[in-house]
């Protein structure tokens, strides 16, 4: 299993492999936001917390559709279907890398990009611990929706239509994290929401996506 | 006599929800070789998935150890950004086995004459070459049982050759091979002509559109 998430590893960070795009994504939205909707620090910084997040979410889309579909096409994943490792663990796994590879480098750049939108201070060390929480979340939907949409031709689309509806939760409860962070009140119930959901989803997920590997591999 | 390392009985095949092969009757001894022969699409691949346990069975057994099989198809399962090496020392480790010594990469990639191609990306090999690295794969997988779909495409007749010797050094330790091939490989085995395996027409398995999932 740790062959698996080392190469996937190693394949992200060699020519094509795609690390480094969702957070250029990621640092292009937020740098779009004022030219949209002026540069009022006050107005920015009442909008923060939910851009940030829902940039990070957007950019964690962008890569979700390389989970499963390049194993696919080369043959690898019916392989890896006859290997001793189970499928359950493989799609964890990928999920795992998926959120090593395009996630956490997001983390750690959003208190920077939250300096940019005038996040205040307080707000800074919850927006992290609230992506924190929340990021493996949408790596596990992410994997899961990947693993449903894997045989299909162009199905990245699909894809999108089918995860973002699941990311709603997400989203509504990170960001309150966030927003509350900044203000100054207690964020602790919505981020033992977020964490919950993490939690459940990491569990889950992975069996339902080696489920739907089975049936799109048939 | 020794046991049969697969065995099928009755075993229906099916493609898209329809049964392609009905009442599939095989047995595979160690150190013995089977060719299936059939026209396309007479369901040669759709039987080495289903033996693979890549698509389940519409109906009957087949026995077979756990983890005993190991499955070749037309795509080799390499990523072209990691070198000959790297692709098989991955295979290896995944399949729980020595990367180095006797049975490593190593020795796998003697055998179809890649030590050369080590260390080149397998974005940079050719058709035949890439080929002979997703062969060099089943020696690093260890398992005796080898389902191989059309495994000489795009050899020359050397390497079709070295493929051959490959096959029989893995029967005279005691695997098995069942290789669907149109090519004659020089073996000493049956062949097997799974036309006589044809399932009537148009009938769908138990009335339930599978092929809808």
């Amino acid at each position: 299993m740790r062959a698996l998430l080392l190469r996937d590893l190693r394949l992200a960070v060699r020519a094509g492999g795609g690390f480094g795009l969702a957070l250029a994504f990621f640092l292009i939205v937020v740098v779009l936001i004022p030219f949209a909707v002026g540069s009022e620090a006050a107005r920015l910084a009442a909008i923060a917390p939910g851009v940030l997040w829902l940039g990070a979410l957007l950019a964690c889309l962008l890569s979700l559709d390389r989970i499963f579909a390049l194993d696919f096409e080369d043959g690898s994943l019916d392989l890896l279907a006859c290997a001793p490792i189970p499928l359950e663990a493989v799609a964890a796994i990928k999920a795992l890398a998926h959120w090593l590879v395009t996630a956490l480098p997001l983390v750690l750049a959003a208190p920077l990009l939250g300096l940019m939108l005038h996040l205040p201070t307080p707000g800074q060390p919850w927006l992290v611990i609230s992506l924190l929480a929340g990021t493996p979340a949408l790596s596990a939907i992410g994997s899961f929706g990947a693993a449903l949409t894997v045989g299909l031709k162009r199905g990245g689309l699909l894809l999108s239509l089918i995860v973002l509806p699941l990311y709603v939760p997400t989203l509504i409860f990170g960001a309150e994290v966030a927003r509350r962070g900044a203000q100054g009140l207690d964020p602790v119930t919505p981020l033992l929401l977020l964490g919950g959901l993490s939690l459940g989803a990491v569990a889950l997920l992975p069996f339902a996506a080696a489920a739907a590997i089975r049936i799109n591999l048939r | 006599m020794s046991k049969p390392l697969l065995h099928t009985s009755d075993l229906t095949c099916l493609r898209g929800g329809v049964p392609v092969l009905d009442n599939v009757a095989l047995r595979l001894m160690p150190g013995a070789a089977l060719i299936l022969r059939g026209p396309n699409g007479a369901g040669k691949t759709t039987l080495l998935r289903t033996l693979a346990g890549l698509q389940p069975p519409g109906a009957g057994r087949i026995d077979a150890a756990p983890d005993s099989l190991t499955y070749a198809a037309h795509a080799d399962g390499l990523k072209p950004m990691l070198t000959a090496a790297e692709n098989l020392t991955f295979w290896a480790r995944i399949h729980g086995q020595d990367v180095r010594g006797e049975s490593g990469i190593d020795t796998a990639l003697a055998a179809l004459n890649l030590t050369e191609l080590r260390d080149r990306l397998a974005a940079q090999m050719s058709a035949g070459q890439k080929r002979r690295l997703g062969l060099a794969r089943l020696l690093v997988t260890g398992r005796p049982v080898w389902l191989l779909d059309e495994p000489t495409v795009s050899l020359d007749a050397a390497s079709v050759m070295l493929f051959a010797q490959l096959v029989r050094g893995h029967l005279a330790t005691g695997g098995a091979a069942l290789i669907a091939t149109h090519v004659d490989l020089g073996l000493e085995a049956e062949t097997l002509d799974i036309a006589r395996f044809r399932a009537a027409a148009g009938r769908l398995a138990d009335g339930f559109d599978e092929a809808f999932l």
